[in-house]
């Protein structure tokens, strides 16, 4: 993906969802993307695989795919890739499946709509994924309609639909946040597994850094639909160059550490309708100065960030908040 | 059912001040016919009895007659009048569903471009002119006005049997139907789009097409089979309350001797026991169309079985 910008035309003016996101996900790689509620992540992956398609919607910039670009492709095309070879997976299960059709035959719908299978094979073949995302007794409960299943169960058979056929990449929106902390765990177990089985991609968007830590092997960090950092999870979890990506570390209660109040990033999320013309987190940094009236382009090596903040400068301010913060009470 | 009749009998002959026998034996009746019927009815035994005698009248002798036209028994005269209003009101759904159905969905699929609000605008039409009206002015166009011309093969107002001659039986019943069915299908159009568009809005629409399925197979079978769950009890109750009389304005307008025909002119004469007959079968079939519809919904909506 390079410099996608989506934005929607709304009654109270232009959104910029997303404004110059770039990354690229290799073979069998999970990227995690993180950043608050309304950051763009959701809407970018939306927008890649042609799923914001009203009139008031406008999307710019390049998504390839396998060295083929994707973006503003017909949507007859863009179908037999998602599904097939791009698979996807929301965040609320309970409502992800169509209530008054079989699992099974939801699963053999997108296995026949992207290949040949018979029916009969493609109920076999969902047999199978059924088993394959921990399922017991899945040539019974195939035929068992969504509300015959738990939070978690459902969620594994959307992950199941959505591996059904063998896609090279799988994005996951979200797909833990509407579960209890155990079936987090577990599911994002059955992720990993499957990813190992599949040969497949991943990109996991999250607000979670915990599920981050655990799963992705390199970082974006987005703020107001704007890349705030990128790079090897170890190092952005270890040495987070952009103030809003150390603080949200900071923000992750620790066992260890006894406090009474909960670490914050002071402020609110910034409107996507008043986005400043400067960098986008400046408004809540506390170390803001002149430079950031002009808007950070992410610079680094492998390790990129967009702040204006020196290398030196970010170490020294970093090591600084964190004693702070675990030192507060 | 057996609630309702108790209602109904309480009505006619415990509201106090009224005197049932003078009221079932009829405006202009003699006092000899006052006694019969208050014998016949038992009107000077207790209530109960009094109840359990008219519910022996009407079902199980079925020799509960009118005393307006002396000696008619009220319920063959219903059982003459049923087939007329289920000819009615069958060919009437049949319509009504097919174009309700198909102006919801093809306005749901094309939201946004013209045909949609034009569909919507018919519908509103259909909704809000009355029947009776619109009748008459189908009976002035194909009856007089374009009688001669364009409209020379509508043959005149009445009902002819099904049995005697299926294709007359059909063409007394074109204008009747479409009639009847304009107003529905005006509210299922109307209906069926709403609950369509809020389909297409559900999470699961959303993985549908995340799976690659096509937008045409995504309303019809996703959105649509979803969407028709609350269509499906609506026509329940409207079919039923229809077959019970509720066609009465368009049989009245269009001469077809039908059940709503029947209590509209039983009601204007007084004539108690048809009434009492009249009503008695429309809520039988209220009763019924509430109990299919329950039935069905456990059948269309899986979500509902386990309860």
């Amino acid at each position: 993906m390079e410099n996608l910008q989506v934005s929607f035309a709304t009654r109270g003016g232009v959104v910029r969802a997303v404004d110059g996101l770039s990354f690229a996900v290799g073979r069998k790689e999970v990227l995690g993307v993180v950043g608050e509620s309304g950051s763009g992540k959701s809407v970018a992956m939306y927008s890649m695989l042609g799923l914001l398609r009203e009139a008031n919607v406008s999307v710019s910039g390049s998504v390839k795919f396998e060295d083929r670009e994707i973006l503003g492709l017909a949507d007859r095309e863009m179908r037999s890739i998602r599904g097939g070879d791009i698979g996807m997976i929301f965040q609320d299960p309970m409502t992800a499946l169509t209530p008054v059709y079989r699992v099974g035959w939801q699963i053999a719908e997108q296995i026949r709509a992207h290949s040949d299978a018979t029916k009969a094979q493609a109920r076999q073949r969902a047999i199978e994924l059924l088993g394959e995302v921990g399922i017991p007794e899945p040539a019974r409960r195939v035929d068992q309609f969504p509300h015959e299943f738990s939070g978690g169960m459902r969620q594994r058979v959307v992950i199941a639909m959505a591996l059904s056929c063998n896609p090279k990449l799988l994005i996951a929106d979200e797909p833990t946040t509407a579960l209890d902390v155990t079936t987090q765990a577990q599911i994002l177990e059955l992720m990993g597994r499957l990813q190992e089985t599949y040969d497949s991609s991943i990109v996991l968007i999250t607000h979670d850094m915990g599920v981050i830590s655990e799963m992705a092997d390199r970082v974006v960090v987005m703020y107001a639909g704007r890349p705030a950092e990128i790079g090897d999870r170890r190092d952005v979890i270890r040495t987070p160059q952009h103030p809003y990506t150390w603080g949200l570390l900071g923000a992750v209660p620790r066992v260890e550490t006894k406090r009474s109040r909960l670490a914050t990033i002071p402020g609110t999320p910034v409107s996507p309708l008043n986005v400043p013309t400067g960098c986008a987190f400046a408004p809540r940094c506390a170390h803001r100065f002149s430079q950031c009236d002009e808007r950070p382009v992410l610079r680094g090596d492998g390790h990129q960030d967009a702040c204006w903040l020196s290398d030196e400068q970010k170490v020294t301010l970093r090591q600084r908040d964190v004693t702070s913060a675990s030192s507060h009470d | 059912m057996f609630a309702i009749s108790v209602l109904v009998f309480l009505i006619f002959f415990a509201t106090p001040g009224v005197d049932p026998a003078a009221r079932i034996a009829g405006r202009s009746a003699t006092p000899q016919v006052v006694q019969q019927v208050k014998h016949e009815f038992g009107l000077d035994r207790p209530l109960p009895i009094r109840y359990a005698l008219m519910m022996d009248h009407l079902f199980i002798k079925q020799d509960l007659s009118s005393y307006i036209n002396i000696g008619d028994r009220v319920v063959p005269q219903i059982e003459a009048a049923a087939p007329v209003t289920l000819s009615l009101v069958f060919g009437a759904a049949v319509i009504w569903m097919i174009a309700g159905v198909a102006g919801g969905v093809i306005a749901a699929a094309n939201r946004g471009k013209p045909i949609d609000p034009l569909i919507m605008f018919f519908g509103i039409a259909a909704i809000s002119v009355p029947a009776y009206w619109l009748g008459q002015v189908v009976n002035l166009i194909t009856q007089s006005k374009l009688h001669s011309s364009l409209f020379s093969w509508v043959p005149p107002s009445g009902y002819v049997a099904l049995s005697s001659s299926p294709g007359e039986w059909a063409l007394h019943l074109l204008f009747p139907w479409l009639t009847l069915a304009a107003l529905y299908a005006g509210i299922y159009a109307r209906v069926l789009r709403a609950e369509l568009v809020n389909a297409l809005n559900e999470d699961y629409v959303r993985t549908a097409r995340a799976k690659g399925i096509s937008e045409r197979r995504i309303l019809l079978r996703h959105a649509l089979r979803c969407s028709l769950i609350p269509i499906v009890s609506l026509f329940g109750l409207d079919f039923g309350s229809l077959i019970g009389g509720a066609a009465l304005l368009t049989e009245v307008v269009f001469g077809l001797p039908g059940v709503g025909l029947l209590t509209y002119t039983a009601l204007q004469n007084l004539d108690l026991p048809v009434i009492m007959g009249a009503v008695m079968y429309g809520a039988f079939f209220v009763v019924l169309a509430n109990t299919v519809v329950d039935v069905a919904y456990a059948f269309l909506d899986p979500r509902v079985r386990l309860a």
